[in-house]
């Protein structure tokens, strides 16, 4: 995909009513934002209405925008609060304000020797290692165990992950889009990753112990 | 954590993210690395812990905008809003 102009570019093109540089960032942004919304919101339905309602709302704020922040990182901000707003409709979604579960350890504690036992702290048996997935099925089926686990996640891990891992933006991005603290970004990013690595950890245990 | 004591392995696993996320400070990085040398169990589990944001970075990319939705905003973008 060819770069996008720069913000300073777009945003001038925008305001004097260029379609083609609308097509341009609607076409190249919304299916991240799809992805996003998805992560607030119960149905696809759903979340296609979040991106078009942050869109819209996007086009209501132009005049406003300031250029403190990416204008990308802008229109995630306005889409992440059309969704949370939408998600908390929903019952789905709980405020941002509020802590959320992220104390205690990533790894079951049972894993590692206890105190008093020799090598305290040191893993009782070491991760197994895990198969290459050669064939195309237990790619596949790996694929469906990670989906699974993403969508299982506790919402603010999932939309973490989902912009860090999924979508590939980088930290301070994601800091600013979600209006949240480094250190906050890195607990909920660290509590994901393990929590998804636990899940293929299972299904690998499951597939060679039938 | 700024003593020199080497990282139990349950430690390891916490310090994971910051490790790969480059957050660590000099001397607790440097623990990391040594009891990545060490230790085949944390060297298999940071391992996994790639494999797994590759595994998510993997995951199928939904589609765009539905037509109509599409239409719906470039119309409003035309009108002005």
């Amino acid at each position: 995909m060819p770069p996008l102009p720069p913000d300073e570019e777009l945003v001038r093109r925008l305001r004097a009513g260029d379609e083609a540089a609308f097509g341009l960032v609607l076409d190249r942004w919304s299916p991240g934002m799809l992805r996003l919304a998805r992560s607030f919101v119960s149905t696809p339905d759903s979340a296609a209405e979040c991106v078009q309602d942050a869109w819209l709302a996007v086009l209501e704020g132009l005049d406003r925008f300031e250029g403190r922040a990416a204008l990308r990182t802008w229109v995630y901000r306005i889409l992440v609060n059309t969704a949370k707003r939408r998600g908390v409709k929903e019952g789905r979604s709980v405020p941002w304000s509020s802590v959320g579960p992220e104390d205690g350890p990533t790894v079951d504690p049972d894993r590692f020797r206890g105190p008093g036992e020799p090598y305290a702290g040191h893993w009782r048996e070491f991760p197994a290692p895990w198969p290459t997935p050669e064939d195309a099925t237990l790619a596949a089926e790996v694929r469906a165990v990670v989906a699974a686990a993403v969508a299982d996640l506790p919402e603010r891990q999932r939309v973490v992950l989902t912009l860090r891992d999924v979508q590939g933006y980088a930290a301070a991005e994601v800091c600013s889009i979600l209006e949240i603290s480094p250190t906050y970004q890195r607990v909920l990013l660290h509590r994901a990753r393990a929590s998804v690595r636990g899940r293929i950890e299972d299904y690998h245990a499951r597939a060679v112990t039938p | 954590m700024t003593d020199a004591e080497p990282l139990d392995c349950d430690e390891f696993v916490e310090l994971v993210t910051a490790y790969l996320e480059d957050a660590l400070d000099p001397a607790d990085r440097q623990r990391v690395l040594d009891h990545l040398d060490l230790c085949d169990g944390c060297s298999t589990y940071l391992e996994q812990i790639r494999v797994t944001v590759r595994a998510v970075g993997d995951l199928p990319e939904p589609g765009g905008l539905p037509d109509a939705g599409r239409q719906r905003l470039l119309d409003a973008f035309r009108r002005g809003v």
